[in-house]
């Protein structure tokens, strides 16, 4: 059964006469993977840190595990991770002794295990100013799971991983949902969002654009099947053939690639070609419509 | 170990592991001791007298005026506050610690300023130990008090280092560290009842060494006291997490901590 854990309804954040949000609304469950998407400063982080209790709603209602982060946040801290965006440990502090120090204000024991699972096992003894970007970050998200939150909120969590460390990341996040961790995901990475993401909410200028689960949002837009097509007489390329809901056709190396709204008429058709004109198929590649390329759409609109 | 007691032993080894706040804390006081130690004693023979107290004061404003705001206004403009706060760490650990932590590397300092002193100085140890200890305590909570205030109150460092320099510079010239306050002017001696090394210095002489105190050094010790108890309010009344966040409370309210020492500059008229 679906349990909401996370509720904002018409919340709204004002800077002086800026408005940073306006009044959105939107739910997480249970054991959810949400995304927050959109652009520098379409409103992520005035949510997230507001949901965090860093910051008072200027209106609306939020909600999160039954309580109000504005008047119950010493509790709710007790409950929740948190990676924030810029976040900073001191300079001299070592990396056992942030473990040791936040632990024992979350008063569980120290997580070794998790130091090592994020690869810092190496690094104990050494200050967090001698840390790369990528390891303090990997830090801090061993900091905010310590005492295994109810619910995680990771703010641009890859910003400065190198690769080995975003899988690391990602199977982390797999985990904790798997034991029923909630996480907010604020990122501006399209592709970590679509493959982590169990549902997305793309903020513009305040604003919900969109929100659903990935699948969901890119089938609403207007974008175009990439169909890539190589074959061994490169047949395709010489003719101008036009294929059942091809939109555009370009040529890119070897490859001839077809943009279709009706990609199955296509490759079929293309196939029945191939055969017909007694070329070989090489390789044949079908890439539906990215969530990138179905942002790009929606910020155009809203632009 | 609780997280208090967590918390404390990390501030107390940054305390000796921070380069600059080991400069404040313990090269620069004893450096500049020794150099007092060894000048002073020749020129001024009667410094003797009052070189444990000076040194020790020296060391208090050097460790909580000059050392101690700086790591509390780096740490709100980074972001580690914001850390420690989604993580339970209460904004009364986050003032209250470093003060305990400069506390206890100004207590080591004044064991060395002391027994240094009497060692290699000739100077005498003083007549009241109990007055002594209870002083030198009343000292470094009423100066990291005032250091505590202006790290809370601070836009940024460069603020921080202007602000503790206007009390330091004069405390050093007129708080009765080189020379007794009753040998300044009427009118300077005056002001300088507004430093709390003037009222740390005449209670230290009329308390624990002996000597005569300038003026009553009852009042020194009410005015030490109340300017502590003001300023530690004023700085948890005053705190902030994060520079992002709007102020709520005018910063100019830290001024009133000044109160208990214009009532003595204003009473001594």
């Amino acid at each position: 059964m679906n349990e909401s854990v996370i509720q904002v309804q018409n919340f709204r954040k004002v800077y002086g006469d800026f408005v940073a949000v306006h009044g959105i609304s939107f739910e997480v469950q249970r054991g959810e993977i949400f995304g927050l998407l959109g652009p520098n400063g379409a409103g992520k982080t005035s949510t997230l840190e507001s949901l965090e209790g860093l910051r008072h709603p200027d209106g609306g209602s939020l909600r999160i595990l039954g309580m109000d982060p504005a008047r119950q946040s010493t509790s709710l801290w007790r409950h929740i991770g948190v990676q924030l965006q810029t976040s900073a440990l001191p300079n001299t502090m070592t990396v056992l002794e942030a473990m040791q120090f936040f632990c024992a204000y979350h008063r569980v024991p120290v997580r070794r295990d998790l130091l090592e699972r994020l690869g810092l096992a190496d690094k104990l003894n050494d200050q967090y100013a001698s840390l790369s970007a990528g390891q303090q970050r990997r830090l801090s998200l061993a900091l905010a799971i310590a005492h295994n939150p109810q619910v995680l909120f990771l703010d641009e969590p890859t910003a400065g991983l190198d690769v080995p460390s975003r899988i690391v990341l990602h199977e982390v996040m797999r985990e904790l949902q798997s034991a029923g961790t909630t996480i907010v995901l604020a990122t501006h990475d399209m592709a970590e969002a679509e493959k982590m993401a169990d549902r997305v909410a793309i903020l513009l200028k305040g604003r919900i654009a969109a929100c659903g689960t990935p699948k969901e949002i890119t089938a609403a837009g207007k974008g175009l099947t990439r169909i890539s097509v190589r074959t061994e007489n490169n047949l395709l390329a010489r003719n101008g053939v036009v294929f059942p809901g091809v939109r555009q056709r370009v040529l890119e190396d070897e490859y001839v690639i077809y943009y279709s709204a009706d990609p199955g008429s296509s490759v079929a058709a293309i196939i029945r070609h191939i055969d017909a004109s007694h070329d070989t198929l090489i390789d044949l590649r079908v890439e539906r419509p990215s969530l990138e390329e179905r942002f790009l759409e929606i910020t155009q609109t809203y632009a | 170990m609780n997280a208090f007691a967590h918390h404390l032993a990390y501030d107390f080894r940054t305390g000796l592991r921070d380069k600059s706040q080991m400069l404040m804390n313990y090269l620069f006081p004893l450096a500049f001791f020794a150099m007092m130690g060894l000048l002073m004693t020749q020129v001024n023979p009667t410094f003797k007298e009052t070189i444990i107290p000076a040194m020790m004061v020296n060391a208090y404003m050097a460790g909580g005026l000059l050392g101690l705001p700086n790591p509390l206004v780096v740490s709100r403009e980074a972001g580690v506050f914001r850390s420690f706060r989604i993580n339970g760490v209460p904004s009364l650990s986050i003032l209250t610690i470093p003060v305990l932590g400069i506390s206890l590397h100004m207590v080591l300092v004044s064991a060395v300023i002391t027994a240094g002193s009497a060692l290699f100085f000739g100077a005498a140890f003083p007549l009241n130990w109990g007055w002594f200890v209870l002083i030198g305590l009343v000292a470094i909570v009423s100066i990291c008090g005032i250091g505590a205030l202006l790290g809370v109150v601070a836009s940024n460092s460069r603020a921080t280092v202007l602000l503790a320099q206007i009390i330091y510079i004069p405390s050093m010239i007129l708080g009765g560290l080189m020379l007794p306050t009753s040998m300044l002017p009427p009118a300077l001696g005056r002001v300088a009842l507004l430093l709390p090394a003037t009222h740390i210095i005449n209670a230290f002489r009329g308390l624990a060494l002996g000597l005569p105190p300038s003026f009553s050094t009852t009042g020194s010790l009410l005015v030490l006291a109340t300017g502590a108890i003001l300023s530690y309010a004023l700085a948890a009344y005053l705190f902030q997490w994060d520079n992002n966040a709007r102020r709520t409370h005018s910063p100019f309210l830290a001024l009133l901590v000044l109160a208990p020492y214009l009532a003595a500059m204003l009473l001594s008229a």
